[in-house]
C-alpha cells in the first residue's frame, strides 16, 4: 500500500495558505494536499490549523477513544506509519489521511449463554481460523499491543490471555483495516475480554454479599438517620469516621461495627 | 522535542532547590497548610468561581436569580439554533418509545435497562456511540462492597462531606445503596475491573473516603465500562437503535405538555430531522469545552453542555452550577498533552508543586479548590510562574515529579505511573527525571439540571441521568463517585422511562411552543442577542481560513 501521489506533484499544488503569524510552520500534506502548520502540533490540532472543523475523527482529543486513527507515510520511503491524530506530532513533508471509520464484522451474541471456548468463538467469528500470522496487525497498532499473539491466543482457546494482552485496544481499527485475512481484531478482544470477566474469573462473592444485605433493608434505618441529623450531628459523625490506613491490608476492620 | 533550551535552563532552579525539599520530606516537615480562614480567602480572591464577573445571575427561565459561570449564562440566554417557525411538526423521521440524548456512560446503562422493560429505543449522540467523557475516566468507580469494613452508610458520609453537606440527601442515599447492585451488574455484563485470584475485587482509596472503596480497571476505568455498555447496547440492536453524529438540538412536547421527542441535526448531511418518542432521558454529560474563564479542559470534544440548554428551555431548573471543578494539575506542556489530567496520586506520593524559582509556596495536599486557587495567585499576583514556551501569556507551575523516586526508591514513577510516564516518554519527557509543566484544568461540571432519584424531573415524559445533572455531589464532586453516578442513574432513568412508556398510551399533537415562549421571555427581558445554543461543537479552526470562507454562513460555532 502506498500513498496516492509522488512528492513532487504534490509539492507543486496550489500555493499553502497565508498564515504567516507563525514562524514555526512546516509543510504536511493532508489527504496530498500541502498545508503549513506550526511543528508543535499534533496532527489533530494541524488539521484544525489548516482549516477544518473536524466531525469525523475526533473524540477524547487524549488518546483513549479511538476515533482519530491516521496513516502515513514519509517522503523518499514506503513505509506505511500509524498514528493516533490527537498523539502524533506532523513532521515535515509527511502525507497523512485519517482512517475514522472501518467497516469490520462484529457479531451480535447473548454473553449470558455463551461459551468461553473456541468453539463459541468460530461459531461468531469463523473468520478466526484464516489468520495467516502475517503479523501486519501488530505492526500497525498504534498502541503497541501485540495483536497477532492476542489473535492467536484466542485462536488457542486461551481467552484470557487475549483479554490481558487487549485491555488498552482503544478500538481505533487500523489493524482490521489492513489485515489481510479481514478479520475485525478489536471485536474478536472485546467478546474474549467479555467472555473472561464473566465466565472464567471468579465472582466477587463481596458484592453479591452487600447486594443481599442492602436489599434486606440492613440500612434503611442508619440512613435514616444520617439524613434526619442536623449539620452539626452530621459534621461530626464525618470529621470523626475511623479512617481504614492507606497500609492496610485487605482484611482490615473497624473498631465501630454497629453501621455495617 | 523534549523541554525547550529555556526550560531545561529553568529546571536547574527547580533541581538546586531539591534535596532540601527532599530532606523536609523525608524528615516530615511539610509546608504548612493553610488555616481554614486563609483557605476561604484564597478561595475568595484566587479560585475562579469566585472571580469578578465569572458569575452571571440569569435573567429569565426556571432558576432565573440564579447566578452560574458567565458562559454557560450566554447558552442559556441564547436563541434556538432552529426558527421553531421552521420546523414541520408533521414530518416525523423516527418513531419510538424512548428516545436517549447522549451516548456515554449514563445514556447507554439507561438505554439497556428501558429495553429490558420492553421498550423499543434510540439512542441519538453527538459523535460516535461512546465518544464522551466516560470513556476518559481513569481512576475508578466508588461503591461499599466490602462488608467487613465498609457500607452504604460510610460511603453516604464521605459523599456529603466532600460536597460540604449541600448535597440532595436523597439522591445520595439512592447513590450509595445502589453502588453495590451496580458493580454486581457490570461483573455480569463481563466488565474486566481487578480482581483477585478468588475473585476479591480490587478497591483503593481515593481523596476524601475513609474506606478502600475505588473499583478499577487498570488506568482505563471508564473505558472499561463504556466499552462494554457499548457492546451489549450492540448485542440488542433489535430493540436498541443508535443515531451517530445527530446530536439533538431541541426537545418537543405534545398537546399535554409532555415531552415527546426531539430534533435532530445530521452533523454531515447538515439537515434536521424529527424523532417522535413517549419518554426522553437527557445524558449528554458536562461542559468543559465551553472553555469557562478560557481554562483548558479535560473533557471530551463534544462536552458543550447541550443538555442543559435544552432541559433548561424545556421549564427544568438548575443547580449547583455556580460551582466548577478545576483539577490543579493538568498537562501545559507539551503543546499536544494541553489539559490533560496528572492524577491526585502524583501529589499524593510526594511531588511538590515548584515556582520559577524552585520554591515551595503551596502544601501539595490541600483539596482541589484551594491547590487550583494557589497556583493561579503564583502564576498571576506572585508572578512566579514558569512561561509556557510558544504561548505568550500563558504560564504553569513545576510539578516536581522526580522527587517520587529519590523518596521512594528509583523506578517508582515508572512503576506507579505507567500511563503518564509513556506518554511523556513519547515527547522525549522523563518524568522520573524531570518535573511537569502544569497548571489548573477545567475538569468536571459539578451541578446540573434538578431531577429526583428515578430520573423524572419537573416535566413528565422528560428524564435525566448523568453528568447532565445535579445535586447528587453537591458543590463537589469526589473521585470515582461520578462513574458511579452515571451507571446508578442511567439504570434508573433508564428503568423510570420503560416504565413510564407502558403506562402512556399516546403521543398528543407534537409542539415546541416553549421554545416561542422562551425566546419571548428573552425578548421581555430585554436581551437581544444573535448567540444560538445548544453549541455541538467548539470552535477551534482558524480565525484566519473562517475569514476567507466568504460564502459559508455559521449558525453559532457550526455551519
Ligand atoms: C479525563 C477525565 C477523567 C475522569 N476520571 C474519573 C474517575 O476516575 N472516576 C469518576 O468517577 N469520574 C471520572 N471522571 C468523570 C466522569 O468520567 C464523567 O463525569 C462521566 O463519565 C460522565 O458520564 P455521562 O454519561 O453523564 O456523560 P458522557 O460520558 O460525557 O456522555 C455524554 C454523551 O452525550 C453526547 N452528547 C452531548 N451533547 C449531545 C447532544 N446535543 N445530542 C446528543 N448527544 C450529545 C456526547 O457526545 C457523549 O457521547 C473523569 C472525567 C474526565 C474527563
Ligand atoms: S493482520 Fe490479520 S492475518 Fe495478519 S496476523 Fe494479524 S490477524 Fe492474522
Ligand atoms: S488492536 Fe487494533 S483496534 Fe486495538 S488499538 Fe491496536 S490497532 Fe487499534
Ligand atoms: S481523539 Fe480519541 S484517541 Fe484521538
Amino acid at each position: 500500500m502506498a500513498t496516492a501521489e509522488p512528492l513532487q506533484s504534490a509539492a507543486e499544488q496550489a500555493p499553502a495558505l497565508d498564515l504567516t503569524e507563525r514562524t514555526d510552520l512546516v509543510p504536511i500534506f493532508i489527504m496530498g494536499k500541502k498545508y503549513d502548520v506550526p511543528s508543535t502540533l499534533t496532527i489533530q490540532k494541524a488539521l484544525e490549523y489548516a482549516g477544518y472543523q473536524l466531525i469525523r475523527g475526533c473524540g477524547c482529543r487524549g488518546g483513549i477513544c479511538g476515533a482519530c486513527a491516521t496513516v502515513y507515510r514519509m517522503p523518499g520511503s514506503p513505509k506505511i506509519h500509524v498514528g493516533l491524530a490527537c498523539q502524533t506530532l506532523v513532521q515535515p513533508n509527511m502525507y497523512l489521511t485519517m482512517v475514522p471509520f472501518f467497516p469490520a464484522n462484529r457479531a451480535v451474541y447473548n454473553i449470558e449463554e455463551m461459551k468461553p471456548d473456541t468453539h463459541a468463538l468460530l461459531k461468531v467469528y469463523p473468520e478466526l481460523t484464516k489468520c495467516m500470522g502475517c503479523n501486519t496487525c501488530t505492526k500497525s497498532c498504534p498502541m503497541e499491543l501485540d495483536v497477532m499473539e492476542y489473535i492467536s491466543a484466542a485462536l488457542r482457546g486461551d481467552l484470557e490471555r487475549t483479554a490481558e494482552l487487549s485491555m488498552s485496544c482503544v478500538m481505533c481499527g487500523i489493524c482490521a483495516s489492513r489485515c489481510p485475512a479481514e478479520l475485525g481484531q478489536y471485536h474478536i478482544a472485546i467478546l474474549c475480554r467479555r467472555l473472561t470477566a464473566r465466565h472464567l474469573r471468579p465472582k466477587a462473592a463481596h458484592v453479591a454479599e452487600m447486594v443481599e444485605r442492602v436489599e434486606s433493608g440492613r440500612y434503611e434505618e442508619p440512613l435514616r438517620q444520617l439524613m434526619t441529623a442536623d449539620l452539626d450531628t452530621l459534621r461530626k459523625l464525618y470529621v470523626e469516621r475511623e479512617m481504614e490506613p492507606h497500609t492496610a491490608d485487605e482484611m482490615w476492620q473497624p473498631q465501630e461495627t454497629r453501621f455495617l | 522535542m523534549g523541554y525547550t533550551a529555556e526550560l531545561l535552563e529553568l529546571i536547574k532552579r527547580v533541581e538546586k532547590t531539591r534535596p532540601e525539599r527532599v530532606a523536609r520530606k523525608k524528615a516530615g516537615q511539610e509546608f504548612t497548610a493553610l488555616t481554614l480562614e486563609q483557605r476561604a480567602d484564597r478561595l475568595k480572591k484566587y479560585h475562579p468561581d469566585y472571580r469578578e464577573g465569572g458569575l452571571r445571575e440569569l435573567k429569565i427561565g426556571p432558576s432565573k436569580g440564579y447566578a452560574l459561570a458567565r458562559e454557560i449564562a450566554d447558552l442559556f440566554e441564547a436563541r434556538s439554533r432552529v426558527d421553531p417557525d421552521k420546523i414541520d411538526l408533521n414530518e416525523v423521521h423516527y418513531e419510538t418509545d424512548v428516545l436517549v440524548i447522549g451516548g456515554g456512560g449514563a445514556g447507554t446503562a439507561a438505554a439497556l435497562m428501558a429495553q429490558e422493560q420492553g421498550a423499543r429505543v434510540i439512542i441519538a449522540t453527538k459523535l460516535r456511540h461512546g465518544d464522551a467523557n466516560t470513556m476518559m475516566a481513569e481512576g475508578g468507580i466508588q461503591a461499599a462492597t466490602k462488608g467487613w469494613k465498609d457500607s452504604p452508610y460510610y460511603h453516604y458520609l464521605d459523599v456529603m462531606g466532600g460536597g460540604h453537606f449541600e448535597n440532595d440527601p436523597e439522591l445520595v442515599r439512592t447513590m450509595v445503596l445502589e453502588a453495590p447492585k451496580v458493580i454486581a451488574w457490570l461483573e455480569r455484563l463481563g466488565c474486566m475491573l481487578n480482581k483477585w485470584p478468588d475473585g476479591k475485587l480490587f478497591t483503593l482509596h481515593g481523596a476524601g473516603t475513609c474506606r478502600k472503596r475505588m473499583h478499577y480497571a487498570g488506568d482505563l476505568t471508564g473505558a472499561e465500562i463504556m466499552r462494554t455498555l457499548r457492546d451489549e447496547a450492540r448485542n440488542r440492536i433489535k430493540d436498541i437503535g443508535v443515531l451517530e453524529f445527530s446530536p439533538a438540538v431541541e426537545l418537543l412536547l405534545d398537546d399535554k405538555g409532555r415531552c415527546s421527542g426531539a430534533v435532530l441535526y445530521n452533523l454531515e448531511t447538515e439537515e434536521y430531522f424529527l424523532v417522535k418518542a413517549k419518554a426522553v432521558v437527557m445524558a449528554t454529560g458536562g461542559c468543559g469545552r465551553l472553555h469557562i474563564q478560557n481554562f483548558m479542559t479535560t473533557n471530551h470534544y463534544g462536552a458543550t453542555g447541550d443538555g442543559l440548554v435544552m432541559g433548561y428551555r424545556l421549564g427544568v431548573g438548575v443547580r449547583f452550577l455556580h460551582a466548577t471543578q478545576y483539577h490543579p494539575t493538568g498537562a501545559v506542556f507539551p503543546e499536544q498533552a494541553e489539559g490533560l489530567l496528572i492524577t491526585e496520586k502524583v501529589r499524593g506520593a510526594g511531588a511538590n508543586l515548584v515556582n520559577i524559582d524552585g520554591e515551595q509556596f503551596v502544601f501539595e495536599r490541600e483539596p482541589r479548590d484551594i491547590e487550583s486557587a494557589s497556583i493561579i495567585r503564583e502564576c498571576t499576583t506572585v508572578g512566579k510562574g514558569i512561561p509556557v514556551p510558544g504561548q505568550p501569556g500563558k504560564f504553569g507551575v513545576w510539578l516536581d515529579s522526580p522527587m517520587i523516586d529519590l523518596l521512594e526508591g528509583e523506578g517508582t514513577v515508572e512503576r506507579e505511573f505507567p500511563a503518564k510516564f509513556i506518554l511523556f516518554k513519547r515527547y522525549e519527557i522523563d518524568i522520573s527525571k524531570m518535573p511537569m509543566l502544569v497548571y489548573p484544568t477545567l475538569h468536571y461540571q459539578n451541578g446540573g439540571l434538578a431531577y429526583k432519584p428515578d430520573g423524572s424531573t419537573a416535566v413528565p415524559g422528560f428524564f435525566v441521568a448523568g453528568e447532565v445533572g445535579g445535586g447528587v455531589h453537591g458543590a463537589n464532586r469526589l473521585m470515582g463517585n461520578s462513574l458511579l453516578d452515571i451507571t446508578v442513574f442511567g439504570r434508573l432513568a433508564g428503568e423510570t422511562a420503560g416504565r413510564y412508556v407502558k403506562d402512556r398510551a399516546d403521543v398528543g399533537a407534537l409542539s415546541v411552543e416553549h421554545v416561542r415562549k422562551y425566546h419571548k421571555e428573552l425578548e421581555e427581558a430585554g436581551i437581544e442577542t444573535d448567540r444560538v445554543s445548544p453549541m455541538i461543537l467548539p470552535d477551534y479552526a482558524n480565525p484566519l481560513v473562517r475569514k476567507r470562507q466568504w460564502t459559508t454562513t455559521y449558525v453559532g460555532t457550526i455551519r
